[in-house]
């Protein structure tokens, strides 16, 4: 009962804040919401403890879900260390913005919505990361989709949020197109859809086929790649990552919770959890680790050129996702989840950082109407620099130990891939702490560039704003050090047990430790050239930018506009979809089925009753003349009959 | 209740509370009134009863249950026979439901003919739920038939602008393809010398006699379903239809096409199904991606449900030919689901028209602002649409993509496609209706749901959610006559298939 109790505390607190918040009003929705998230958390935290650090797995069976035949789905909680993990993390994490939110929301006139689908949403990403099935997992994918869908557009008003919530849920739901047909997969060849019993038989698997689309194709890995279709969605990876800079239009708590620490890291979550499958897959995991380190590199350099705060994050994120799936894809699970959490709280403390900002600029998100403002607000100012400071890898701040073991397994890897991902992570690394400061010095150095009147309500945050950012800023400096030994060091055997999978040979966490001295050391000096670049660039040479804008144009416009990604689609697949709509509802139903059935036949005898109408003149010689014919036409037929 | 003709009294009732109507005398206004409550309290009392078929329905059995028997044209052996197993159990209880919801939602909307408008609702029902309880072809038909006479009044007599193109559209398009079941039931009666389903299923027909019958029930079901390309009555036919009619048509009228592939088709003539079933896959999918495309670009609210409903019943034509457990009953639960949701989209869309007199999208914009409740009850029932998990619209569908992908990866491929574009005409819809800014002053003070517009959708609310997330309930129950259905088919078509694969090999 109490391990379950995380998982639906936070859906008891949405359902009485969104169907009650009427009755018992802001502050009653703040506190049914938060009360039942600090519960959560507690629970949670316990549930860390029990089951992933006493070695306490489990999976509560709560109800049949759906079952038809051998496809026996049930609802269920499976706690092992990696759901262990993700709970602890989701509801900690989730808990403090709940309490931000009644800061940063507090001039909000929907207030009980706005907790309801927060608490929603957290309930959703439970329920995906404590699922012991695939169409749980499916629900709780989807169900996050439901959540970020309603909370990107959340100021419904705007037309941009609504455009951008749309975009975020059609975006997904290719991601899903591929997720599902992974599922139908599955249980064709498992005929089961339930985790253990797919894991179990998987060896067995390897190197059979089965027809897919016409082409005899490998199970596993055709089976892999779909589902990794799915996790590429949400997780925003190249190629489907269109959405998520969009997603920015959400509040900005929204931003840090879900587009940040938890929901786009479910992609990652999933290869983790089907290590078993991607272990026996190797062309689909070398496909994530070109995904992943093609991605973090792409969204690297379009941070370097935009200028919307929350943008310059979220690229950031989606960056940083890609270097979880290409650790994942070297089968480095325990670093991709190791970055995966780090990750969490210092992306979390800058999103939320950056909304204090916002909310101190009266809501402007373009840096380049910021700057000068870190002695008035010196305490985001500071955890600005603690949260930018872990996610460039500096020692020894959180980022630092994830990063380092992520880029040392690639390497360790030694594979073509590996350095693949090895060389683009590391560039991706150095670009990373360029624009992260970029993102400092603009934001809060040199001259003010915002006017006077929003510089003159500059001001520090509520104090329910800033105690959750101590928590995550005391994540991001000791979540690294603390959680090295258990999630990648030497305890990472006994912690993680059987919840993730690693062949013997593909041990390249192992092999992580034992890579030269240059390799360990490069992400760091990567990470330091960064931020000396980007002093060079923003403070000692401020016109430094602008000449370098002009010279290189084209790149700049390249990158500017996100390499083009949103302008191609929209040619693509969004204006030929509404015209191909508009002309079969003209044409295929209106002029040819309509055409040559219903209306065509009517029209047809409506036409041939005239004509008949017209041959009737009256006249008697027509008729006479006519009846001729007819005797000549039968006479001859009768002649002919007789003839043969 | 053993010893009671329950499924009698569930189909004749509403016949007689239409007769009593029919006797009330007095002031226009009074005759109104009574009529309302009088259809009102007979629907309820209906469903009520009809729910005894479901606690009373026995889930291990997959024979037909609560069956009645009786002379009726002793001459031609055809006799009155009722029953209805895991198959039809539910839609006599959609029927039941979906009546008072009816009634409901006509109570200020209709304000002339009442009467009569009301009398046609109960003979409707009746009709309704002798077509899926009637276990002999000829009072099959004669329901099945008897169903367009009052549905093309209330298109008609109660309908929109051009209402009667729109009748004499739906009412000719139907009838053309039933003229051709009854020649195939006539055939079925000279070939067998009886028209009792049950023995029928038992008894085996010549392969080619097999394929001309199909292919004549084949043109009734499919107009009614309504499959690719016959469907275009349906966009008309609901765009003039008072939302009542809608609801029905959508949610009852629409399942008649499938629930007759079920009954006859695949139990009666399976060479000729698993002969066929590349066609009805081929014409499936097109429907699905068709019909979507075609929805995306609508302007008006209910044509682009109209479509929806097209796409939405695609998948449940290639659930039933793919033919194993999960498809088939995936195919019966996207059934169920598509006629609470759609049921419930188009009474979203007769609230608003109720208010403003418009289904033009563009009419309206930034609804949630005066009507949160609505926004509410209409996000929940687009998200079924879409089928998202923990709605009904999920379970159905996903139950037939699994089954349709061991049959065919390629349909179900191309069918899953229809689930990205699903989402994103009904978000899109969703959007422009509810979300924005209210800026349009003839909207500035619009009301919210009253309370009898909340009662209307309150049970349809309970069982989307309850179909989505304990969908056991319900799946429960068809399970025995769906594994025999399957199970009685790869008997019957594997000698035809496994030749078919020899041939191809």
């Amino acid at each position: 009962m109490l391990h379950a109790a995380p998982v639906f505390l936070p859906l008891l607190g949405a359902i009485v804040a969104g169907l009650f918040g009427r009755f018992i009003g802001d502050r009653g929705a703040q506190l049914v919401t938060c009360g039942a998230m600090v519960l959560a958390a507690l629970t949670g935290a316990f549930v860390f403890v029990d089951v992933a650090l006493m070695g306490h797995a489990r999976t509560i069976e709560i109800a049949a879900w759906i079952v038809s035949g051998s496809f026996d789905v049930t609802w269920s909680v499976r706690l092992d260390t990696l759901s262990a993990s993700m709970i602890g993390m989701v509801t900690l994490v989730s808990c403090m913005i709940h309490i931000y939110s009644c800061g940063y929301m507090a001039h909000d006139n929907s207030i009980p919505r706005f907790m309801a689908y927060l608490s929603l949403f957290t309930f959703f990403m439970l329920m995906l990361v404590s699922a012991d099935n695939f169409v749980q997992l499916f629900f709780g994918w989807e169900g996050v989709g439901l959540a970020s869908y309603l909370l990107i557009g959340f100021w419904y008003q705007r037309p941009s949020a609504n455009a951008a919530a749309i975009k975020a849920f059609v975006v997904n739901r290719v991601g899903d197109f591929g997720f599902a047909l992974g599922v139908f997969g599955v249980f064709m060849i498992y005929d089961s859809v339930g985790f253990d019993a797919v894991f179990a038989a998987t060896p067995g698997k390897v190197g059979t086929t089965f027809n897919f689309l016409g082409w005899q194709v490998d199970t596993l890995t055709t089976i892999c790649l779909l589902l990794f279709v799915g996790a590429m969605g949400k997780s925003a990876q190249l190629g489907l990552h269109t959405w998520l800079p969009d997603a920015m239009e959400g509040p900005t708590p929204v931003s840090a919770l879900i587009h940040a620490a938890t929901m786009v890291t479910a992609g990652v979550f999933m290869v983790c959890r089907l290590s078993p499958m991607f272990e026996y897959a190797p062309t689909a995991l070398a496909v994530v680790t070109v995904v992943g380190a093609s991605t973090a590199f792409f969204a690297a350099t379009v941070g370097l050129t935009q200028f919307d705060i929350k943008r310059v994050i979220a690229y950031s994120t989606c960056s940083q996702l890609g270097y979880m799936f290409f650790a994942a894809g070297v089968s480095a699970y325990s670093a991709a989840m190791f970055h995966l959490i780090t990750h969490a709280f210092f992306k979390a403390l800058l999103f939320l950082g950056a909304g204090s900002v916002i909310h101190a600029m009266s809501d402007e998100q373009d840096m380049r109407k910021m700057g000068g403002i870190w002695k008035l607000i010196p305490v985001t100012y500071a955890l600005m620099w603690i949260g930018n400071l872990a996610l460039a890898g500096v020692p020894p701040f959180a980022g630092f130990f994830s990063k380092d073991i992520i880029l040392e397994a690639a390497y360790a890897a030694h594979s073509g891939v590996g350095v693949y991902a090895f060389t683009l992570g590391t560039a991706a690394a150095l670009m990373t702490a360029f624009y992260s400061w970029r993102l400092l010095f603009l934001t809060f150095h040199g001259e003010p560039r915002a006017d006077h009147h929003t510089m003159e309500h500059v001001h520090e945050s509520p104090q329910i704003m800033l105690a959750p950012l101590y928590v995550l800023a005391a994540g991001a400096i000791v979540s690294g050090f603390l959680l090295y030994g258990l999630f990648v060091g030497d305890g990472r055997a006994a912690f993680w047990g059987t919840s993730l999978f690693v062949l013997p040979d593909h041990d390249t966490v192992e092999h992580a430790h034992h890579v030269p001295l240059w390799v360990k050391l490069l992400p760091t000096l990567a990470g330091l050239t960064g931020i000396a670049g980007a002093y060079m660039f923003y403070v000692s040479n401020p016109e430094m930018p602008g000449r370098m804008i002009e010279a290189f144009r084209p790149i700049h416009q390249f990158l500017f506009n996100k390499w083009y990604f949103d302008e191609l689609y929209e040619r693509l697949f969004v204006r030929p979809a509404f015209w191909i709509g508009r002309s079969l509802w003209k044409g295929g139903d209106g002029a040819i089925i309509d055409g040559l059935g219903p209306d065509g036949i009517a029209a047809t005898t409506i036409n041939l009753a005239k004509r008949a109408g017209r041959l009737q003149t009256g006249y008697v010689y027509h008729y006479a003349f006519a009846m001729l014919i007819g005797v000549v036409i039968l006479a001859s037929f009768y002649l002919y009959q007789m003839g043969r | 209740m053993s010893g009671w003709p329950l499924l009698s009294l569930v189909t004749f009732l509403p016949l007689v509370g239409a007769g009593i109507i029919l006797l009330t005398r007095g002031s226009p206004e009074l005759v109104a009134r009574n009529a309302r409550n009088i259809a009102l309290w007979t629907s309820l009392i209906t469903f009520v009863l009809s729910l005894a078929l479901w606690t009373g329905f026995d889930p291990d059995v997959s024979d037909f249950q609560f069956v009645e028997k009786a002379r009726w044209i002793p001459a031609f052996g055809i006799t009155y026979h009722m029953g209805v197993d895991g198959i039809s159990m539910f839609f006599v209880l959609l029927s039941t439901l979906l009546t008072p919801i009816c009634v409901l939602a006509s109570w200020e909307a209709i304000e002339t003919r009442v009467k009569e408008y009301m009398i046609s609702f109960l003979v409707l029902e009746t009709l309704m739920v002798g077509t899926f309880s009637a276990l002999d072809f000829v009072l099959f038909y004669v329901f099945f038939e008897g169903v367009l006479i009052p549905m093309f009044l209330i298109i008609g007599v109660w309908g929109g602008p051009r209402r009667v193109y729109s009748a004499f559209k739906f009412f000719l398009y139907t009838l053309t393809g039933s003229v051709l079941m009854l020649l195939a039931i006539l055939a079925i009666f000279f070939q067998t010398g009886t028209t009792d389903v049950p023995t029928l299923m038992l008894s085996h027909l010549p392969s080619t006699m097999q394929k001309w019958l199909w292919l004549a029930f084949f043109a009734s079901f499919a107009v009614k379903v309504p499959m690719w390309p016959v469907h275009t009555w349906l966009p008309d036919a609901h765009v003039e239809a008072p939302t009542a009619g809608s609801v029905i048509l959508a949610g009852v009228l629409l399942k008649m096409g499938a629930y007759g592939f079920l009954r006859f088709s695949v139990p009666m003539l399976p060479e000729a199904t698993a002969y066929f079933t590349p066609l009805i896959y081929t014409l499936s999918v097109v429907a699905v991606i068709y019909t979507s495309l075609v929805a995306l670009a609508q302007e008006d609210m209910k044509k682009l449900i109209a479509y929806s409903s097209v796409a939405h019943m695609g998948f449940v034509t290639i659930g039933i030919f793919a033919l194993n457990t999960q498809a088939v009953t995936g195919a019966l639960y996207q059934m169920l689901s598509h006629g609470i949701v759609s049921a419930a989209l188009f009474l979203c869309v007769g609230v608003v028209y109720d208010r403003e007199h418009s289904r033009e999208i563009s009419h309206y914009g930034g609804l949630v602002d005066r009507m949160p409740i609505y926004a509410f009850v209409f996000m929940v029932f687009t998200m079924a649409s879409v089928g998202l998990p923990g709605t009904s619209g999920f379970v159905g569908e996903f139950l037939v993509l699994t089954g349709a992908f061991q049959a065919s990866t390629w349909v179900a491929t191309l069918a899953a496609t229809g689930v990205i574009l699903g989402a994103a005409y009904m978000l899109y819809l969703y959007r422009r209706v509810v979300f924005g800014k209210l800026e349009k002053d003839h909207l500035k003070d619009i009301l919210d749901l009253s309370w009898r517009e909340v009662a209307v959708f309150a049970p349809l609310v309970v069982l989307a959610i309850w179909m989505g997330v304990y969908p056991t309930s319900f799946t429960r129950p068809m399970h025995a006559s769906v594994v025999n259905l399957v199970t009685k088919y790869e008997t019957a078509a594997v000698p035809h298939s496994s030749a078919i694969a020899a041939a191809r090999r």
